[in-house]
């Protein structure tokens, strides 16, 4: 009975840590709504939304409650069933990166090892490249679905700016990759853990500024949202979405945001680790939960830096994007490969 | 071309520095100046909890005033509806019976009058025109409405409370006004 020898539990197990992943991701993009609006409000002098709830804490539920209330409007000249795919695998790509992002050490509850990670495989690094550049289907397939000027426009700029970026990061990340020597990303994170051993923003300056440049990039947000750019392009891609599938654009961008920010804590300032302290001094379980806020805290740290940027940098023209992306940042992570490339061997010798 | 004001600024047009055109320098000052605003004093006004002081001319919504007794000033006879600019005020007058002197100071009384907020710009026109001191601008909104007959403002909206025998009301309705 080779059915029964299966590891149920270890099923089961991971089961419910990915409804909990899920769940909490969606919950944070919900709350990145919220803290969106707080954010420009207060970088306005304003005080934001506060009147659902005691400082306005149950406002995202308002705006989800709303966007399931609106109509639905299927354009009559779209092509009905790529205009409903697109937002459907815009989440779905959103959703299925943190998969393999390590979100803490390990538990050990009832005699069992349990990793905060949903598969800890060892592309972990391609993978979500993969994922993340299948995500400009998303926007390409809704704007080329809703059969109209705007948005076709606007998934034409969002795929190749995109694909330009991805470059820049791919190179920028190459660097980092030479320096772990692994694409697992538990394995970059326990390196970071190790005593003697910093973080790699430490390693790789130069190489963090090139992927948080292209992780603004890649997420479409200010300064580089020419897709949905309000003023010229009528919101872009999404015009001619309403009602949840709007909703779903909108909340896969949030999730994205919440997404790289993981990705960047993870790969640069040491995932779960905390500095300063040698977690293997305590108890596994304390030290899981110590960890993931940890890196909770990392996380809300970039959340807000995406937000401030936002609020403070206007948008960049078409052409300055090509140019900042494919004549200085491609140029610069090539530059910042071959050094660290070189000052590696140079170590080793 | 002579300019007309003396401060105008010629526009720069060379191109960005290599420092500027790293943009990051640039960037990093304005996060600066948006992170300062974090912790600014915040001007708004939470509406309906805080309300802003008017000044003792603010022309807010229209009151029908009642004399000492507590009888209707309005003889209705139509001065306001000609001065009002946007022809927001209709009436239809009526004649006072015997036995109705409490409650009507003129032989001639409003049965009947309308002012329709939407129309109205406040201007205080009206208050001006009345011979009766029948009129009067309080300090008050016209509050939001669903519909647009909500606006449509009745003798018994306007009219202020007896002072004889709500006098809460009437100082309410009165306000700060003399
Ligand atoms: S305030 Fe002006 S507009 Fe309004 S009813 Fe009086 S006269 Fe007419
Ligand atoms: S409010 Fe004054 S002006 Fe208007 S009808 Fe009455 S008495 Fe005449």
């Amino acid at each position: 009975m080779t059915l029964l020898a299966f590891d149920w539990i270890l099923l089961i197990e991971k089961f419910v840590l990915i409804a909990i992943i899920v769940s909490v991701s969606l919950v944070i993009a919900m709350y990145e709504t919220y803290a969106e609006r707080k954010v420009a409000a207060f970088l306005q002098d304003r005080p934001g939304p506060n009147r659902a709830g005691p400082f306005g804490m149950l406002q995202p539920l308002a705006d989800g409650l709303k966007l399931f209330m609106k109509e639905e409007i299927i354009p009559n000249t779209s092509n009905k069933f790529l205009f409903i795919l697109g937002p459907c695998l815009a989440m779905l790509t959103a959703m299925m990166t943190c998969a393999v992002i390590p979100w803490g050490s390990h538990l050990e509850l009832f005699g069992r090892h349990i990793d905060l990670q949903i598969a800890d495989i060892n592309i972990g690094i391609l993978y979500v490249f993969g994922v993340v550049s299948m995500g400009v289907y998303g926007i390409m397939i809704g704007g080329w679905a809703s059969n109209n000027k705007f948005s076709l426009i606007a998934a034409l700029r969002g795929a190749s700016q995109v694909i330009s970026y991805e470059l820049a990061m791919g190179l920028s990340l190459i660097a980092l990759l030479m320096l772990t020597g692994s694409l697992s990303l538990r394995t970059i994170v326990d390196q970071q853990m190790a005593p003697g051993h910093l973080w790699n923003i430490v390693y790789q300056p130069l190489g963090f500024l090139i992927f948080l440049v292209c992780a603004f990039a890649e997420c479409n947000r200010t300064p580089f949202d020419l897709p949905e750019a309000e003023n010229e392009l009528n919101f872009g891609y999404h015009q001619e979405y309403s009602s949840m599938k709007l909703g779903f654009y909108l909340f896969a961008e949030y999730i994205n945001m919440f997404i790289s920010s993981v990705i960047m804590a993870t790969l640069f300032f040491g995932g779960y680790d905390i500095p300063f302290l040698d977690e293997s001094t305590l108890n596994p379980n304390v030290a899981a939960l110590l960890g993931g806020a940890a890196l909770f805290l990392k996380v809300v740290f970039f959340i807000f830096l995406f937000m401030w940027v936002r609020w403070t940098v206007p948008r960049f023209r078409y052409d300055q994007l090509m140019d900042l992306g494919w004549k200085k940042l491609i140029p610069l992570a090539l530059a910042n490969m071959v050094v660290t490339g070189a000052v590696i061997l140079w170590l080793k010798k | 071309m002579q300019a007309l004001t003396n401060r105008g600024k010629e526009v720069e047009r060379k191109p960005m520095s290599f420092w500027e055109s790293l943009y990051l320098p640039g960037i990093f000052k304005g996060m600066a100046i948006t992170f300062s605003h974090l912790f600014k004093k915040k001007p708004t006004i939470h509406y309906p909890e805080q309300k802003r002081e008017f000044s003792p001319v603010f022309r807010g919504l229209h009151v029908l005033n009642r004399d000492e007794e507590g009888r209707e000033n309005c003889t209705a006879c139509g001065l306001c509806a000609v001065a009002c600019p946007a022809e927001a005020i209709t009436m239809e007058g009526a004649e006072r019976m015997p036995g109705e002197e409490n409650l009507y100071r003129e032989e001639k009384y409003a049965a009947k009058y309308e002012i329709n907020m939407l129309r109205c710009i406040f201007c205080g026109l009206c208050e001006e025109a009345c011979p009766k001191d029948a009129i009067y601008l309080s300090e008050t909104f016209a509050p939001s409405d669903f519909n647009r007959k909500g606006f449509i403002y009745k003798k018994e909206d306007l009219l202020i409370p007896d002072k004889n025998t709500d006098p809460e009301g009437y100082a309410k309705a009165r306000g700060s006004k003399k």
